[in-house]
């Protein structure tokens, strides 16, 4: 039962850093029809950019604000060097850029910050643990991980159902031509956007950096995960990506935690251990091929 | 108001239109008619900077407006209501109404949603629903608020009756009366002959992408068998 909850709790925060990622994700794919792969670019530079500030200065305090506007710069950056031109282009013109911004993202840090891993730690405040049950202790970090990603679902929900930049948002995923031709300039749209959603992958890295090593291909890492997520949730849907994050966190935690000891119940140990963490990889990719063969537009498919 | 003069422009490889011309006076409303196909939507596009202008000048106000983007076109004052309506489907009836709603060239009486629940009674009743599961006639109502809400100095209705009932028409109408009444500039393309006549101060034909005759609705009488042919109704 502890393992049970202690596992629903790693669960969660794996779901929160996949949701943080992959708002930001589906409301580029969503309104202006990117496809990003740099997208973990951002989320390197955000946990970097903490991790260094928070090692030189001692407090993470600083390195969380530091993180944060740097990767939005990064992002802003990126949108008005490269991915301004390739809102026109097809889908592969735009596979290709950002997989070259990939390779120079990664170039770029390992030239800055060398080959070695940071390490940073977790603030002072958060550094202990909460006992969240009678016998089971938990990191306060953790929980502040969760909490922060709870919160910056809920902020997202106001702003996308209840501010008139939601409303555009929404409208630019379903008509472009239409909100420019109402008087909207949606490059600034855009722009703004994207800052968001880096803004956002760079929450992401900040929250990680005390409790992953910091290092280049990071990102690649987690970012697949993150359009598995994107796509079950249904592009453009951040409902559908706060769904798909919790519940692919969820499952691959809980496989990875539990599967290896259920089959050594019905075969010998080694074999049940290989099998085990084979499956768990695959789970998530399991779960979208499910999910697509059922509805192949994602759970939450956002416009028209 | 509204100037254009010359104007070419096509979709990619075919040219669409060859030599439009067009004006619109203050308080005036002007009407933009021809078959199908001939190049009256295309004019509209053109204007509001979707489709690029190959050659000749449109201008608004005195200032030359041709080849900017739509978002510039739109700020200067041209309220489009396209054909086809094309609301924005995932957003409620009110948001669509607030979502783009300005008062960029500081009317005096600018619209608000009170005002334009008070011209279509349906919004209102609809105010909370999706605009994707509306009718298309109260899509419709809704595009015209839609537009009316950015407080255009011209209002641009592309067949805003078209595929309507009859009494969803008779609506519409009774609308673009009253918005004439307020002294709202608006350009019309529509097939309804009888009303077009009626309502505007003056008539423009276009015949394969060249406007081919001008002049009141009084001309439009004295010209009928010719008018007839172009217009086909």
């Amino acid at each position: 039962m502890i393992l049970l909850v202690e596992q629903f709790l790693n669960g969660l925060q794996y779901g929160v850093t996949l949701f943080l990622l992959a708002a930001g994700l589906t409301l580029i794919f969503g309104i202006m029809g990117v496809i990003n792969l740099a997208h973990g670019a951002l989320y390197m530079v955000g946990a970097f950019a903490a991790a260094w500030t928070t090692m030189q200065t001692g407090n993470f305090w600083i390195g969380l604000p530091v993180g944060l506007v740097t990767a939005a710069l990064v992002g802003l950056a990126m949108e008005l060097a490269v991915i301004r031109r390739l809102y026109q282009r097809d889908h592969l013109d735009q596979v290709l850029a950002t997989f070259a911004l990939i390779l120079i993202f990664n170039q770029s840090v390992t030239l800055i910050f060398g080959r070695q891993p940071l390490f940073s730690q977790p603030p002072a405040l958060l550094s202990g643990a909460v006992e969240v049950l009678p016998g089971l202790p938990y990191p306060a970090y953790r929980l502040f991980v969760i909490a922060v990603g709870l919160a910056v679902a809920v902020g997202l929900y106001l702003l996308i159902n209840k501010t008139r930049i939601g409303m555009l948002v929404r409208a630019g995923a379903t008509n472009r031509q239409m909100v420019r031709a109402l008087g909207v300039d949606i490059g600034r749209l855009y722009s703004a956007v994207f800052a968001l959603g880096a803004l956002l992958a760079g929450l992401a890295g900040i929250m990680a950096s005390p409790i992953l090593a910091v290092q280049v291909g990071m990102g690649e890492e987690i970012i697949l995960a993150t359009f598995v997520v994107v796509v079950v949730g249904g592009v453009g849907s951040v409902k559908g990506a706060f769904v798909a994050a919790l519940v692919l966190g969820m499952i691959d935690t809980m496989l990875r935690a539990f599967l290896p000891g259920l089959l050594q119940g019905v075969m010998p140990g080694p074999e049940a251990q290989a099998l085990g963490v084979g499956i768990s990889s695959m789970g998530i990719y399991l779960m979208m091929a499910i999910v697509l063969l059922i509805r192949p537009r994602g759970l939450f498919a956002a416009g028209g | 108001m509204l100037k254009v003069s010359g104007l070419q422009a096509a979709y990619g490889a075919s040219q669409v239109l060859f030599d439009i011309h067009l004006q619109i006076a203050e308080g005036q409303v002007v009407t933009l008619m021809g078959r199908n196909g001939m190049g009256k939507t295309t004019t509209v596009r053109a204007i509001m900077g979707l489709l690029p202008v190959k050659a000749g000048a449109i201008e608004h106000d005195g200032k030359p407006i041709a080849g900017l983007p739509p978002e510039k076109v739109a700020r200067l004052g041209i309220g489009l209501v396209p054909e086809g309506r094309q609301v924005f489907p995932t957003l409620t009836v009110r948001e669509n109404l607030v979502a783009t709603a300005a008062n960029r060239l500081g009317a005096a009486r600018p619209w608000t949603l009170a005002g334009i629940y008070e011209l279509f009674p349906r919004l209102d009743e609809r105010a909370g629903q999706m605009a994707g599961t509306l009718s298309g006639g109260e899509q419709q109502m809704l595009a015209v608020g839609r537009a009316l809400m950015t407080n255009p100095r011209l209002l641009i209705l592309d067949e805003a009756t078209e595929g309507l009932a009859p009494v969803i028409r008779a609506e519409i109408w009774r609308v673009v009366e009253k918005l004439k009444a307020e002294g709202q500039c608006i350009l019309l393309i529509d097939k309804t002959f009888s009303v077009l006549k009626r309502l505007a101060d003056r008539h423009f034909i276009v015949e394969k992408g060249r406007t081919v005759w001008s002049g009141t609705g009084d001309d439009l009488d004295r010209n009928h068998d010719q008018v007839q042919a172009w217009v086909g109704v």
